[in-house]
């Protein structure tokens, strides 16, 4: 029984790690309707910016702050700069233009940064809380702080009037247009926020994977599967769809399957759950009207 | 409707005709003039050029977005190896199996996926893309897989005493399925079934009011998708005379995806173009920075989707009309009627 | 004075010319001024860490270059990069055999990418040299005579804690945490067939895949196993979050990490240096981080080389050690050969190796080839991690 809640309590830890992450692709997902492939590997780099902040000497929260500010900025200006000439583009033309971002950071960073794992400070205390086996103190932060971000940004979304004007441009940007929403620039803070959402999920998750350019890769997949069974334009939906995730697997791979196939069991089960319900557990189901 | 644009019509067929015609015969007359080594990278891209136009079906046509034929490929592929390997079947009918083989899987992962819509299909197929190296791994049937180790295949000689090495006589063999897919395929979308295909994708619900069957469409278009990845990934394995798991990471289904993009969504042409892009652009990527060659097989990628938003076959449209229009209208500037014409059709 | 020295010397190196012209022999990619070697390494991709040794070699050679080459040649080392793919391993190994003739393949990174080529050069008759990789198959010189691996087989590695534990702890009870790929599948055979009859004594194995962001639930699970021996097989970013997890649950076994996981600054550094304490290893290299060789006048030359040929790079990355030793032994290996650069004669040097030493191996550790024994480092030695420095025990194990 204790190797299962410990198996679970370790689940929950991971699945607090892919929350994160899935909630800088829903981020996205509600104000451009692009899944991002790229989100992993910009959340990877704004890591190593806090990295080279606080090996330069700045303290932690400074190198905190200061990190999340510039991957807002360095977001919106990939929207303006990047994103732009093909915002109208056919799908693929923008999937394309993702592939090539993720490949472009991925390199920039092993380049100036090399592939040697880096560790990355932890805020929360070294020893863990209650003096407990299960759980050490940074995974309970994590999960904590995810889902802080998760309340904000529900809220900012819900009721402040910029977040209704971003949900708007990225539903129904002609419509948006005429109310005399500026989508383009909405698109563009759409970009900034997950950006720096990710930037804080890169600087949780670091401390646990360690830093290096291929960190997210992984990461990145079961963010995709949390997201997707959760239901992708659902916060909520995309951070429990995180901790499920990191439970099934784990106890997957432990009593079911073994380790060898537990991915493909992992990934089997949540394509399984999209054919009960094709637009994830929490997802809005689409209404097409002719 | 003019009689002189309908002889322009005419016209552009019988370009377009001799067009390919010179193009098949510098095709076939390749391998005779490069190194065995230049051959070998043409081969694969003739194999890529087959990927590609598969996905093009589905994805470009059909409009269902796959991040997963790099599974199919690899399906393909261990279908060939195996059966060279371990039962001793000749190479040259492992395409046809693997061809088949793929056809039934793409068929049945089709049919769930029939429920799923755009981001929800791609991340689907993507998961099959990443399962797959695991599942060739896994040790219950690494009698068959070689598991880690992979399989090793021998190259096959020229038959019939030809006096061709093995690089020329695969090109030539890989050359001739290509022409054979490529040409079933132009038939299938150009007519009545390439015609429901592309309703499915634009108008899915007037194509059902027409009355086409949408699911029985889409699944076989998928299986129809995934046989045109087997071949390829039959013949990658005879030419490559290698598969391993590490041979089809994840990065190689979304390489096609790229290739698709790059030469051209919803052409035929464009699977040419694209498979050129991804055999040849990592190399010359390498070649200018040992330091972060991604860095500038991603700065091509933007290059290309900014300078060519139709894909090169988009740009090669455009640039043929253009040169067609400024020849017709310097040459002969009396039928300017006839441009005028054309224009109003 | 001066003059006359000059003449003198101008009149040596004439003599020196024409005795080498009476015994001039070239193989491709050797002319007068040159000797031209090939490589593929990922410089892209999930395994791109391991162009570091890439770089290293390029750096290393470089270096000779200035300094006269190797008998008055260049060393041209075409490094391409192969994304650790098979399939463009093939193309990228044809391009340096077919289009630009090098006289030998040099360190050809992966077990699965030498594989898809390990045929075709053996058929082509082209030197295959010290491969980066330590799977076994490697040595067989009689079914291919002309491919021949570099560092330890990872099998005789696992075998030596085998037989240590038999030894020690003949009661143990194991767990192996490996990576779900030839690399660990390489190791967890020889474990077992080091074990022989006693391969009960493993109660629990678990994999894991590059892709997975961390090993914890393998961990965990291994520890419910009730094992009293851990082994972690793994790659560098792996073996710390295993070392790391281990301690955090308060897990105390006997923990082994595998050699390619022993770097003190790339992997016990980051586990914690406190946590890493007590685990056990076998070396064959010199760990340049580690306090006990800076007076040794091998690292000496090393760090003096990573100063002024690699100065931005991280002299924690054990690869660049790895690379440094690989390209020490080749540029060996071609003197050796004198001015009969024929692919025979250069496969004929490296195969009668004796007691050769390297800057950055072990003390005590003696590199020997013959024809019929390919293996070239079988010799490793047992270390145990005091916190600080890797304290070798025991005698230099192997051949």
């Amino acid at each position: 029984m204790e190797a299962f809640l410990h198996q679970v309590f370790s689940g929950l830890a991971t699945g607090g790690v892919y929350a994160s992450l899935a909630l800088a692709l829903v981020m996205i997902y509600q104000s451009t309707n692009h899944i991002n492939f790229a989100q992993g590997e910009m959340a990877m780099f704004s890591t190593y910016l806090a990295w080279a902040m606080i090996h330069a000497g700045l303290p932690y929260w400074w190198a905190f702050a200061l990190t999340v500010a510039v991957s807002f900025v360095a977001g919106v200006a990939i929207e303006r700069v990047i994103i732009r000439p093909v915002e109208s583009a056919p799908v693929l033309s923008v999937v394309t233009v993702f592939i090539a971002l993720l490949v472009i950071f991925n390199s920039v960073a092993g380049w100036i940064y090399s592939y040697t794992i880096k560790t990355f400070p932890s805020p929360f205390p070294e020893q863990p809380l209650f003096g407990n086996r299960f759980i050490s103190s940074h995974e309970l932060g994590v999960i904590g702080v995810t889902l802080v971000m998760l309340a904000v940004l529900y809220a900012f979304f819900r009721f402040t009037p910029l977040g209704l004007a971003m949900r708007a441009a990225a539903q129904n940007a002609a419509s948006a247009r005429l109310a005399g929403i500026r989508v383009g620039w909405m698109l563009a803070l759409g970009w900034g926020l997950a950006a720096a959402v990710g930037a804080v999920a890169g600087m949780l998750i670091a401390p646990l994977v360690y830093l290096e350019p291929n960190m997210m890769s992984g990461v990145l997949l079961y963010a995709f599967a949390a997201a997707l069974v959760g239901g992708i334009d659902n916060p909520f939906g995309a951070v429990l769809g995180g901790f499920l995730v990191g439970v099934l697997e784990n106890v997957i791979g432990a009593y079911v399957i073994g380790t060898e196939l537990k991915l493909t069991v992992a990934l089997v089960l949540i394509v399984g759950v999209l054919l009960v319900r094709p637009t994830g557990l929490f997802g809005r189901v689409f209404v097409t009207r002719v | 409707m003019g009689a002189s644009d309908r002889k322009g019509r005419a016209g552009a067929t019988a370009w377009k005709v001799a067009g390919l015609a010179v193009l098949l015969c510098a095709a076939a007359a390749l391998p005779f003039l490069v190194s065995n080594y230049r051959v070998f990278q043409f081969n694969m891209v003739l194999v890529y050029a087959i990927v590609l136009l598969g996905l093009n079906i589905l994805t470009g046509y059909n409009g269902q977005i796959s991040l997963g034929h790099g599974a199919f490929y690899a399906i393909g592929a261990y279908a060939a190896a195996i059966l060279m390997d371990r039962y001793g079947w000749p190479y040259w009918v492992t395409p046809a199996v693997g061809g088949a083989l793929c056809f039934v899987f793409g068929f049945l992962f089709g049919l769930p996926a029939l429920r799923l819509r755009g981001h929800y299909l791609a991340l689907a197929t993507f998961a099959l893309a990443v399962a797959m190296p695991q599942i060739l791994k896994y040790k219950h049937i690494e009698q068959w897989t070689g598991g880690v180790q992979g399989i090793v295949i021998i190259k096959p000689d020229a038959p019939f005493g030809l006096k061709l090495t093995p690089d020329q006589w695969l090109y030539l063999f890989t050359l001739a399925i290509v022409v054979v897919m490529f040409a079933v395929a132009w038939n299938l979308l150009r007519g009545r079934t390439g015609r429901a295909i592309v309703a499915i994708r634009d108008h899915p619900m007037a194509a059902e009011a027409m009355g086409v069957n949408i699911a029985l469409y889409k699944s076989v278009t998928f299986g129809v998708s995934a046989l045109y990845t087997g071949v390829a990934g039959a013949l990658g394995a005879v030419v490559v005379q290698f598969v391993a798991p590490d041979s089809f990471a994840p990065g190689l289904s979304i390489n096609f995806l790229v290739g698709i993009v790059i030469g051209g969504v919803a052409s035929i042409s464009g699977a040419v173009y694209g498979a050129l892009f991804i055999q040849f652009v990592p190399n010359f990527a390498d070649q200018i920075s040992k330091a972060a060659p991604w860095a500038i097989y991603g700065a091509f990628l933007l290059a290309f989707v900014y300078l060519m938003p139709g894909g090169v076959a988009g740009f090669v449209r455009l640039a043929w009309m253009r040169l067609r229009r400024t020849g017709s209208a310097t040459s002969t500037a009396p039928q300017g009627a006839a441009i005028q014409d054309r224009r109003t059709t | 004075m001066k003059r006359l020295a000059m003449g003198m010397l101008g009149l040596a190196a004439c003599l020196a010319m024409q005795a080498a012209v009476a015994q001039k022999k070239y193989g491709p990619g050797v002319t007068d001024t040159e000797i031209k070697l090939g490589q593929t390494m990922p410089y892209s991709g999930p395994a791109s860490a391991y162009g570091a040794i890439g770089k290293a070699e390029l750096a290393y050679f470089q270096m000779v270059n200035e300094h006269g080459g190797v008998n008055g040649r260049k060393i041209n080392l075409i490094s391409l990069d192969d994304g650790y793919s098979p399939p463009r391993t093939v193309e990228q190994v044809r391009k340096l055999v077919e289009e630009e003739q090098v006289l030998a393949l040099f360190q050809t990174l992966g077990t699965p990418t030498n594989t898809a080529i390990h045929k075709y050069i053996n058929a082509k008759k082209v030197p295959h040299l010290f491969l980066a990789t330590g799977a076994t198959k490697w040595g067989d010189p009689a079914d291919f005579p002309w491919t021949i691996g570099f560092q330890p087989s990872y099998q005789a590695e696992a075998q030596i804690y085998a037989r240590y534990l038999l030894k020690n702890k003949p009661s143990a009870k194991i767990a192996v945490l490996y990576q779900n790929d030839d690399y660990g599948k390489d190791y967890l055979k020889g474990l077992k067939d080091g074990l022989g009859d006693k391969v009960g004594m493993i109660v629990a194995e678990a994999s894991y895949e590059v892709s997975d962001p961390t090993v914890d639930s393998q961990v965990v699970t291994l520890q419910a196993s009730g094992a009293d021996v851990m082994f972690t097989i793994a790659t560098p970013k792996f073996a710390a979050q295993s070392i790391r997890k281990v301690y955090d649950i308060g897990w105390k076994p006997l923990h082994f990490v595998n050699n390619v996981a022993s770097s003190v600054g790339a992997v016990l550094t980051p586990a914690g240096l406190d946590k890493s304490t007590g685990l056990i290893t076998a070396l064959y290299l010199k760990d340049p981080v580690d306090p006990q060789w800076d007076k040794d006048p091998g690292v000496k030359r090393w760090h003096a080389f990573m100063k002024k040929y690699m100065p931005e790079a991280n002299v924690a990355d054990f690869n660049f050690i790895y690379g440094y030793a690989a390209a020490e032994l080749m540029v060996g290996v071609l003197k050796a050969c004198g001015d009969d650069l024929t692919r025979e004669n250069l496969m004929k040097q490296a195969t009668s190796l004796k007691d050769v030493a390297l800057d950055v191996a072990l003390p005590g550790i003696k590199y020997t080839t013959s024809a019929s024994d390919y293996f070239l480092m079988e010799q490793l030695q047992l270390a145990r991690f005091d916190g600080k420095r890797w304290v070798l025990f025991g005698d230099v194990i192997g051949k």
